[in-house]
C-alpha cells in the first residue's frame, strides 16, 4: 500500500501548477477561518479583562449584568449579607467605573477606574514600579502598563493629572495579563477614593468579590446569593456569560460568526472546486490505473491520501500565514486583539477535515464510476 | 494442438438504449491460443476495441462469456476481476496512456506496485523490463520527453511487467511511422511472444500483417472469417 500512496503522492505533487492551486485554496480558507476566529477570540478574551486581571474566584452581581464593563451598583446591605453566608471566607466590594482624566498637556482622556477594597486590596495588580502600599497615599493612583498606557502620555511614578477636578498622582505602574477591549487606559485606586472622586449613583458596589472557604462551598454560596435576589458566578462562569453576551447579543459576535461561516464556505468552494478539477483532469489516469488492475479500494485510498495530504499542508500554511500576520499586526498596533487559541486551531482543523472529506467524496464518486473503456477507446 | 489461452463465446455488446442503441459486437466467438500472434482486423467502427475490452476484463458484455482456464471472467467479483487484469492481462492502449508526471521507470513499475512489491524492488524489476525494450537509459525521463516509438515501447514494458500470459495491443502502430511500427511488432514477435503467451493485436495496418499467425476479420460487429497469416509456420 505504501507504494500505491507514493504513486498518489507523485501524481499530486509533480503536477506543480494544479498542486499549487489546490494548496492556495486550502491555505486561503484556513487563513480566513483562523483570522476570523482569532479576532473573535481576542475580542472575547479582552471583554473579560477585568475578571481575569482581578482574579477573584466568585463574583456577586445584579442578575442583569452582562459584562464586567457594565455593572449595576448594589446596595451596601448585600455586602453584609454575603459576608454572613456560610462558606464565605471573606467578601470585599469592587468599584468599577469610567472617569475623565485631564492630562498635564490639557488633553482629556477617558479611563476605567477600578477601586480595590481599602483594607485588603483584594485583586491588586502586580507592580513593576512603585509599592502597592503607596496606593493609600493622598490622591494616589496606580496605572496599568498595557496597550493603552501611552494614551496617558506614558506617565511615570510622580506624574500628576486631574480626575474630575481632583488632583491625582501616579504612585505605581502595574502589569496585568489582559488588556481591555475598549481602548481606554486603566487606573487602580482604593474603593473609598474611587467613590469620593468619581460622581456616583446612590449605590456604589459594582461587584462583590468572594473568597470561598473551599471549592465545595461554591454551590451553596451561589444558592444563598440567589436567595438574596443577586447572582454569584465563578470566574469561568462570568467569562462565559460575558462571551455569550458579545457572541449573541452584539453586532460584533454575529458578524464575526457570519464571516467565519462565509470564509468556510468560500474556502470549501475554492478547494472543493480545485480538487474536483484536479480529479477531472486526472480521470484518464485513474481510468488507466483501473484498467491495469487497481482495485476500487486502492483508488479510494489514493484519493483520500491526496485530499488529506493537501489539506494538512494547506492547514499548516494557513496557520503559519495567520500567525505571521497577527504577529506583524501586533508589532505595529500593540492593542491588536486577535489571538490564536487551541480552540481556533481545532475548529479550523475540523473544518479542513470536512473540506477534505467533501472533496474526496466527490472525487471518489467520480473515479469509481469511470469506465476505463471510455477513456482509451481513442 | 496448441493450448487454449482464452475462449470467447457468443459475445454481444451494445451501447445506449432505444433509438440511440448501437450494437458494437453481435455474437462473436473465437479461441486464442498460447504461442500465437492473433490479429483482429476490420474497418474502423467494426467493434474491435469493444471486443478487446471485453476479453481483457475491462468492459462488461451484455451477453456471452469469456473463459480463461475454464472460468468465466465476467462471473468474477470486481476485486477478483481487477486481479485478473493485473496478473493475467497486459493491455497496450492505442494512445499508450502513460503517466506524464511519473518517470519512465515509474510508469513501467505501476503493475508491480499494484502487486504490492515494495518500491525499490519494483523499480529494479521495471528497470529490467526497460532494458528488454532497449530504453534503460531513458529510465529517469518523463515519458513526454520520448519519441512516439519509444513511448510505445514503454507501454509494452509496462504491459509485460506483471508477466501476463495474455497480451493485448490496440492498434499499436497507428500513431507510428511505418518503419518504427514494423520494428516494434518485429521486436514483440521475437522477444515477447513465447509458448506460454498469447498476443492479440488489433490493427488495420497491412504493413505488419506479415507477423500474424492467424488473422480474424471483423465487420460490423461480426466475424467474417479467419485466415492463416504469413507469419504462421507449421
Ligand atoms: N461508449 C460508447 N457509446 C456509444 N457507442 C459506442 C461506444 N463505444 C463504441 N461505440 C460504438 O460501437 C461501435 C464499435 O466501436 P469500436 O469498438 O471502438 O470500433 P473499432 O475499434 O473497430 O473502431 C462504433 O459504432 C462506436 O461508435
Ligand atoms: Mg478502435
Amino acid at each position: 500500500m505504501r507504494g500505491i500512496l507514493k504513486i498518489a503522492y507523485k501524481l499530486l505533487v509533480n503536477d506543480k501548477g494544479k498542486f499549487a492551486a489546490l494548496l492556495m485554496g486550502i491555505t486561503f480558507a484556513v487563513f480566513l477561518m483562523v483570522m476570523m476566529t482569532s479576532m473573535f477570540a481576542g475580542i472575547l478574551h479582552r471583554s473579560s479583562a477585568t475578571v481575569l486581571n482581578i482574579g477573584a474566584k466568585v463574583w456577586v452581581m445584579d442578575p442583569a449584568v452582562n459584562t464586567p464593563a457594565n455593572s449595576i451598583p448594589m446596595p451596601d446591605y448585600v455586602l453584609d449579607a454575603v459576608r454572613s453566608i456560610n462558606g464565605v471566607r471573606y467578601a470585599v466590594p469592587l468599584y468599577s467605573g469610567g472617569a475623565l482624566v485631564k492630562l498635564r498637556s490639557g488633553v482629556y482622556q477617558s479611563v476605567t477606574v477600578i477601586g480595590l477594597d481599602d483594607s485588603s486590596l483584594y485583586g491588586r495588580p502586580e507592580l513593576i514600579e512603585g509599592q502597592i502600599e503607596d496606593i493609600y497615599a493622598e490622591n494616589a493612583f496606580v496605572v496599568v502598563k498595557d496597550a493603552e498606557f501611552r494614551k496617558l502620555g506614558n506617565p511615570r511614578v510622580g506624574t500628576e493629572f486631574e480626575v474630575n477636578d481632583h488632583r491625582g498622582v501616579i504612585v505605581g505602574i502595574a502589569r496585568v495579563t489582559t488588556s481591555g477591549l475598549f481602548g481606554v487606559p486603566t487606573l487602580y485606586t482604593t474603593f473609598n477614593r474611587a467613590i469620593s472622586y468619581i460622581p456616583s449613583t446612590r449605590f456604589t458596589t459594582a461587584f462583590i468579590l468572594i473568597e470561598p472557604k473551599s471549592n465545595e462551598a461554591v454551590p451553596s454560596i451561589k444558592a444563598q446569593v440567589k436567595a438574596l435576589g443577586y447572582e454569584a458566578l465563578t470566574k469561568d462562569e462570568f467569562i462565559q456569560k460575558t462571551s455569550n453576551f458579545y457572541k449573541y447579543q452584539t453586532g460584533v459576535g454575529t458578524n464575526v460568526l457570519i464571516m467565519t461561516v462565509i470564509s468556510f464556505i468560500v474556502g470549501l468552494s475554492i478547494s472543493g472546486q480545485t480538487f474536483y478539477t484536479f480529479i477531472l483532469e486526472n480521470l484518464e489516469k485513474f481510468g488507466a490505473l483501473k484498467a491495469i488492475g487497481a482495485k476500487g479500494k486502492e483508488l479510494v485510498y489514493m484519493i483520500l491520501f491526496q485530499a488529506t495530504f493537501t489539506s494538512l499542508a494547506g492547514y499548516g500554511l494557513g496557520i503559519g500565514l495567520a500567525s505571521l500576520l497577527i504577529t506583524v499586526a501586533r508589532l505595529r498596533l500593540p492593542s491588536y486583539a486577535a489571538m490564536i487559541t487551541f480552540v481556533n486551531l481545532g475548529f479550523a482543523f475540523v473544518m479542513v477535515l470536512v473540506i477534505a472529506g467533501i472533496s474526496s467524496y466527490i472525487g471518489v464518486r467520480k473515479v469509481l464510476r469511470i469506465e476505463p473503456f471510455d477513456i482509451f477507446r481513442g | 494442438m496448441a493450448d487454449l489461452a482464452m475462449r470467447a463465446t457468443e459475445l454481444v455488446k451494445w451501447f445506449g438504449e432505444g433509438d440511440a442503441k448501437t450494437v458494437a459486437v453481435r455474437g462473436v466467438s473465437f479461441d486464442a491460443n498460447f504461442g500465437e500472434m492473433l490479429y483482429i482486423v476490420g474497418p474502423s467502427g467494426s467493434g474491435k476495441t469493444t471486443l478487446l475490452s471485453i476479453i481483457s476484463g475491462i468492459l462488461r458484455p451484455n451477453e456471452g462469456t469469456v473463459s480463461v482456464e475454464d472460468e468465466d471472467i465476467w462471473n468474477m467479483k470486481s476485486d477478483q476481476l481487477a486481479e485478473f487484469r493485473l496478473n493475467r492481462v497486459g493491455f497496450v492502449f492505442q494512445d499508450y496512456h502513460l503517466f506524464p508526471r511519473l518517470t519512465t521507470v515509474e510508469n513501467v513499475a505501476i503493475p508491480l506496485i499494484l502487486k504490492r512489491l515494495d518500491w525499490n524492488k519494483s523499480m529494479d524489476e521495471a528497470m529490467g523490463f526497460l532494458e528488454i525494450v532497449g530504453l534503460k537509459d531513458r529510465a529517469r525521463l518523463p515519458p513526454v520527453k520520448l519519441s512516439g516509438g519509444e513511448q510505445q515501447r514503454v507501454a509494452i514494458a509496462r504491459a509485460i511487467a506483471s508477466r501476463p500470459d495474455i497480451l493485448i495491443f490496440d492498434e499499436p502502430t497507428a500513431s507510428l511511422d511505418g518503419d518504427t511500427g514494423r520494428r516494434i511488432v518485429d521486436f514483440v514477435k521475437k522477444n515477447i511472444l513465447n509458448e506460454k503467451r498469447c498476443i492479440i493485436i488489433v490493427t488495420h495496418d497491412s504493413r505488419i500483417f506479415e507477423y500474424a499467425d492467424r488473422i480474424m476479420k471483423m465487420e460490423d460487429g461480426r466475424i467474417t472469417g479467419f485466415e492463416q497469416g504469413v507469419g504462421h509456420e507449421e
